[in-house]
Formats: structure tokens, C-alpha cells, sequence
């Protein structure tokens, strides 16, 4: 188990580095000559207006709910897709393939079910026109 | 997780078991709602962890996906909604009594937690040592989650659709009528 997860470490560890090097290098070649408008908060090349503590509009909440909802429905399309050999065949695999005459519909079948529902759920949003900003 | 835990192992699991409770504990004693829901993240990703060193690993991804991802966006929408003002002017609407209520209930929870470790679990719900890691073993990380999830509790999956489409239901009632208002 250690050895599976080292190039995961491996990876974190990279990231790790990148990030504090790309700081620490900026920082140690830098010549700080600070102005008003350099200490700014950077806003996308504008100056920026008022706070940032201010109360945001409810469409942001509504677009971060349909995502939700839309994100835990393709976490149950990934199961059944890397099940989906075993689900489309009516007998057990014999050596990693259905034997001739067995494939069956079930698996295609239950997840037409469910997006056939989910499907509902997002023709009435679009009618409804939650996905449209005004 | 090994038959005979290692040395290595036991370490890491008792490092992300430490590192979510005292997550957990700046969590719920921070003043700022964002500094709070970022300790959540914390928590969320060394319970991912522990659910990938219990040879979860399928339920660990979707816990930083789901959780430390999609809920954590909704959480810090929801303080961006509510417009708190900040940190320093907030009034502590958290009297003595509520305090003393929730670390009521906390300790009720806690010793819950003693009592269904130490007593002995029914037979239905226990596997034997090593299970989980000899499935993982054997047929991947998500076969073991897939084939019970679309064969024994179909209904259960079917339904969860029913459900979704609910909370897209209500969500556009809600957002929408209140965004039409203005």
C-alpha cells in the first residue's frame, strides 16, 4: 500500500515545491519599490470599486445548486461506467467478456431510467430560464 | 487497510484522525464564516484520507470532489449571500447557554461513539478483517461499490434521480422568485 500511493506523494510534493519556489524566487529577485496604485488589490486591470464584502446576487447561489445537483449525477454515471461489461450482461464474465448470447440491456436500461428523470429536472430549468443570467 | 497494522500505517492514521478533530475544533471556533468553511476543508480532505487508508479509496475521490468541492462552493455562496460584514463587527450571537448546550451534546455524541466501539457489533454488520482490502484486491476500487449499487439497491439508485430532481425543482422555485423580486 505505501508503494502504490509514492508517486502520489511524488506529485504533491512537486506541487509543493513549484509553489513555494515561484514565490520565494519572485521575492529574492524582486526590488521593492512600492507605489499606491502597485498596492492596490489586483482586479483584473481595473481599479477597483468599493469593498469586497458585499452582498452578491442570488443568481450565483442558484447557478453553485444546479451544478451540485448536475455533479452527483455524474458521480453515479462513474460506477456504472466502469461497470458497465458486468451490468450489460445477463451471466458473469467469463475471462473478462460475455459469453455469445447473454449480453443483455439492463445495464443501458437502468441509466436511461435515470437521466430519462434527471432529463425532466433540466428541461424544466431551461424553460424556466434558471440558466439564463437576466 | 493491512491485517496487522504497520507502524506506517498506524502513524497516517492517527496523524489524519488528529488533524480533522483539531480541524474540526478550529471549525467551529473561528469568528469568520469564510476562515471557518476553509478549517471545513481541512477536515473534509483528511476524512478523504482516512477513507482511502480504510481501502475506500472510490468514496475518498468523491469525498474531495463532492464535499471539499461542489457543498464547500455552496457554503461559502451562502456567506456571500448573507453578507456578514466583517469578522470584527460581528456580535457573538453564541450566548453561554448555547455553548454549554452544544458541549452537551457533543459529549452525548462522543461517549455514543465509545459505546459502538467497544461493544460488540451485531454479526450483519461486521466484516471480517482485511474484506475490503481482498475486494479491492480482486476486483478495483469501484466494483465492490458498483455491483451492489446497481443490482441489489437499484430502487435506491432509481430514487436518488426522484431526489435530484427535487432539489433542482425547489432550487428554481426558491432562487428564481427571489431573483424575479427584485
Amino acid at each position: 500500500m505505501e508503494r502504490t500511493y509514492f508517486p502520489v506523494l511524488l506529485l504533491l510534493g512537486f506541487a509543493a515545491f513549484n509553489a513555494v519556489a515561484m514565490l520565494a524566487l519572485s521575492h529574492l529577485t524582486m526590488r521593492p519599490r512600492p507605489t499606491p496604485v502597485k498596492q492596490t488589490p489586483y482586479e483584473s486591470g481595473i481599479p477597483p470599486l468599493g469593498d469586497a464584502r458585499e452582498r452578491f446576487s442570488v443568481k450565483f447561489y442558484m447557478v453553485a445548486v444546479l451544478f451540485i445537483i448536475f455533479d452527483i449525477e455524474t458521480v453515479f454515471m462513474i460506477p456504472w461506467g466502469a461497470h458497465y461489461r458486468e451490468l450489460s450482461c445477463a451471466v458473469p464474465l467469463v475471462a473478462g467478456s460475455c459469453p455469445a448470447g447473454q449480453v443483455s440491456f439492463f445495464g443501458l436500461g437502468e441509466m436511461l431510467v435515470f437521466i430519462a428523470i434527471l432529463l425532466v429536472g433540466f428541461i424544466y430549468v431551461w424553460k424556466k430560464g434558471a440558466l439564463q443570467w437576466d | 487497510m493491512p491485517d496487522v497494522p504497520s507502524l506506517f500505517y498506524t502513524f497516517h492514521f492517527y496523524l489524519f484522525g488528529l488533524v480533522a478533530m483539531a480541524s474540526a475544533v478550529v471549525f467551529v471556533t473561528r469568528r469568520s464564516p469564510v476562515s471557518a468553511a476553509m478549517w471545513l476543508v481541512v477536515v473534509m480532505f483528511s476524512l478523504a484520507a482516512l477513507y482511502v487508508m480504510l481501502d475506500a479509496q472510490f468514496i475518498g475521490v468523491i469525498q474531495v470532489l463532492v464535499y471539499a468541492g461542489a457543498i464547500m462552493v455552496v457554503f461559502l455562496f451562502v456567506i456571500m449571500l448573507l453578507n456578514l460584514g466583517h469578522p470584527a463587527e460581528l456580535a457573538d450571537a453564541r450566548g453561554l447557554w448555547w455553548k454549554l448546550a452544544a458541549g452537551a451534546v457533543g459529549l452525548g455524541l462522543v461517549a455514543e461513539l465509545f459505546t459502538l466501539v467497544r461493544g460488540a457489533t451485531a454479526a450483519p454488520y461486521t466484516l471480517p478483517a482485511g474484506y475490503a482490502a481482498q475486494q479491492v484486491a480482486a476486483e478495483g476500487a469501484i466494483a465492490p461499490v458498483a455491483g451492489p449499487l446497481f443490482h441489489e439497491y437499484l430502487l435506491a439508485f432509481e430514487v436518488t434521480s426522484v431526489v435530484l430532481l427535487a432539489a433542482i425543482v425547489g432550487a428554481v422555485v426558491l432562487g428564481k422568485r427571489r431573483a424575479d423580486a427584485r
